[in-house]
């Protein structure tokens, strides 16, 4: 756990995530649109940070560049020091691969597919053997508590239970940072309350860095630090319970 | 990977049983219908070669008239005997020369009647034509001379007629010309046209042209070259020796027709193969099509799965291997089509190939082909929708419902 001095502008051993100046520009001429204005952020390794703002401010945009599925227009994206400006899709798809897990506000689970191949595919595009790749789908979804949900499929699974099995797929790697969008979205508040009690759980267990979108200030409370973005800025910053 | 891939191609295509079968059906038929024509084709032209190679190789075969096209004469100017022994004579690296002249006779025995083929010719028949004398003799000098009312029966006529009997030196009556059994031809089984080789009557050529129809003629000579021989040049004395005898002047055809065993093959395998050519041409359509089914099919597929795609891009899926999953999906479809038209094949082959009387020839190239271009529909016309899953911009792919 690194905690405090992440602001540190220096040279930081656990620094995971840093943007420097960046900017998204769609389209040309009048049709253009600034979604980012220039964003600075420092990302530590073991860090839980709720992205929060008003739609169309921004959040997304920065949410598809740090899962490296989008490339800022100006400025650097620095993840462990590599300069994913650098990097072509390939090797992007291979940091993700590697780094990265995503949560989505659909789920996106593959139908008539059980919970345990869902789980497993991130570890088929790593080559893992089948033993390997069962033993750990089968821990990751002991950890998210779908013990002996194993085999059913989403069809058969509640809006909780398929978001349990979509933190499972993107735990199961073992990544450095769980990328979420508005994974409580489309659930009630009771089972979004369980999920944020498992990111919680995992960011507190096992150390994974977790950066999370949400409109819901409950939710937002879950995590120990705080972005608002408002018009492609990053306008608010701050530690649960002070500013940093 | 690749087989994991595999695996996953299966498992995508048994979730939508019914389309994929679907997809498949144009290729199943495709395959299906192209080898069962060439399975087919092929057996009848190997019964086709099958019966040449037992007539021998090395035959020509003079005929009068001039040639129109395979297998058609007209302005007869027939042969004499003297035409016969003159090829024999002057033109070298000969076996043996036989006069061939045949009629259409009835055969009677006491109240037994059959008609047969009469065929007038000398000892020379039973070289040039490969066949044998099972029971009794060939013909004498003498009997060929003089003409003789004797004859060499065929297993059919002799089986018709004396039944049971025996038939050696008893009499059977050719039309006016009552003849002595001498000798019974070794069985040969139906020819090519599917005749029976085995319905005809010999005898000496003198007495089919003094008692039965009435001329000096000689039909047609067929020609025995020696063995190693080259029969083109046979040939090509033979034509120059007819036409010398024909008085025929350089400007002029020839109104005679040497053939050699391959033309007469080619002419008889040349329509088999042609409409097996056709038939396959029909078929191999409807692998194309088949194709366009599955390119159509994989397109609808990677619509339907672009937030599948979207999740296995997102979590780390390089471009290369969501482009070889589809297009995995599609060879893997294409290649089953192609199996299950490979197995419908041969069940219809043997079944139709008896229907037909046709042998069935196995033919391994024909399937391995049939199997790798069907795989090669699959590559080529799953290629373009699986670049087309491939290149999705995840972030679109994600949003996508």
């Amino acid at each position: 756990m690194t905690g405090e001095g992440y602001r540190d502008d220096g040279e930081h051993e656990s620094r995971l995530i840093e943007l420097q100046g960046v900017t998204k520009i769609y389209g040309k001429g009048n049709a253009m649109v600034e979604a980012l204005r220039g964003i600075d952020l420092a990302i530590d390794e073991g860090e839980f940070v709720a992205v929060m703002g008003p739609s169309g401010s921004g959040k997304s945009t920065c949410m598809n560049i740090l899962g490296c599925l989008d490339m800022p227009t100006g400025g650097s994206y620095l993840f462990r020091d590599v300069d994913v400006g650098l990097l072509d899709r390939n090797q992007r798809a291979l940091l993700r691969r590697h780094y990265q897990g995503f949560i989505f506000q659909g789920y996106n689970l593959l139908s008539r597919t059980s919970a345990l191949e869902n789980v497993e595919l991130p570890l088929l595009y790593r080559g893992t053997g089948t033993q390997e790749r069962h033993r750990l789908a089968m821990e990751a979804l002991a950890t998210v508590g779908l013990k002996g949900w194993e085999h059913h499929t989403p069809a058969e699974l509640s809006g909780g239970q398929q978001q349990r099995v979509a933190i499972a797929r993107a735990i199961v790697t073992g990544p450095a940072v769980l990328l979420a969008d508005e994974p409580t979205g489309n659930l009630d508040s009771a089972r979004s309350r369980e999920i944020m009690d498992v990111l919680t759980a995992l960011n507190r267990d096992e150390g994974i860095t977790v950066v999370m979108i949400t409109h819901e200030p409950d939710m937002a409370a879950y995590a120990k630090r705080q972005i608002h973005f408002r018009d492609g800025l990053i306008v608010v910053d701050e530690h649960n319970g002070g500013t940093a | 990977m690749v087989w994991n891939t595999v695996l996953l191609a299966l498992k995508e295509i048994r979730r939508n049983v019914m389309r994929s079968f679907l997809t498949i059906l144009g290729i199943v038929i495709g395959v299906g219908a192209v080898i069962t024509m060439v399975t087919i084709g092929g057996g009848a032209t190997r019964e086709v070669q099958q019966q040449i190679a037992s007539m021998g190789s090395n035959m020509l075969m003079v005929s009068p008239g001039k040639r129109l096209g395979p297998g058609q004469s007209s302005g007869n100017v027939p042969f004499k005997e003297a035409d016969v022994e003159a090829i024999f004579r002057e033109v070298s690296s000969i076996a043996a020369v036989a006069p061939v002249s045949s009629q259409s006779v009835q055969a009677i025995l006491g109240n037994q009647n059959w008609t047969t083929q009469v065929t007038g010719s000398d000892n020379n028949y039973f070289h040039v034509t490969k066949r044998s004398v099972a029971a009794g003799r060939r013909f004498s000098e003498s009997e060929l001379r003089s003409g003789a009312a004797v004859c060499v029966i065929g297993e059919t006529v002799r089986r018709k007629l004396f039944g049971a009997q025996d038939s050696l030196g008893e009499k059977l009556r050719l039309q006016k010309l009552s003849c002595e059994v001498i000798g019974i031809l070794a069985e040969k089984g139906q020819s090519t046209m599917g005749q029976d080789q085995d319905d005809v009557v010999v005898i000496p050529i003198r007495a089919l042209q003094r008692r039965i129809t009435g001329n000096q003629e000689v039909g047609l000579i067929q020609v025995s070259v020696q063995d190693g021989a080259s029969t083109d040049k046979a040939q090509r004395d033979i034509s120059a020796l007819m036409r010398e005898r024909r008085h025929l002047a350089p400007s002029d055809d020839d109104n005679f027709n040497v053939m050699d065993m391959k033309e007469i093959a080619k002419m008889l395998t040349g329509t088999t193969e042609l409409l097996t050519a056709l038939l396959s041409a029909v078929a191999a359509v409807s692998l194309l099509v088949g194709g366009i089914g599955i390119m159509n099919i994989m397109l609808v597929s990677v619509t339907e799965r672009t937030r599948e795609i979207g999740v296995r891009l997102a979590i780390g899926a390089l471009e290369r291997e969501v482009l070889t999953q589809f297009l995995v999906e599609a060879v893997v479809l294409s290649s089953l089509g192609g199996v299950i038209g490979i197995v419908l094949a041969l069940i219809a082959s043997v079944w139709l190939g008896s229907a037909l009387n046709v042998p069935f020839v196995f033919n391994a190239p024909i399937i391995l082909v049939s199997f790798l271009f069907s795989a090669a529909v699959g590559v080529i016309f799953g290629y373009f929708p699986a670049l087309k899953a491939a290149r999705l911009d995840p972030i679109e792919a994600l949003r996508h419902e």
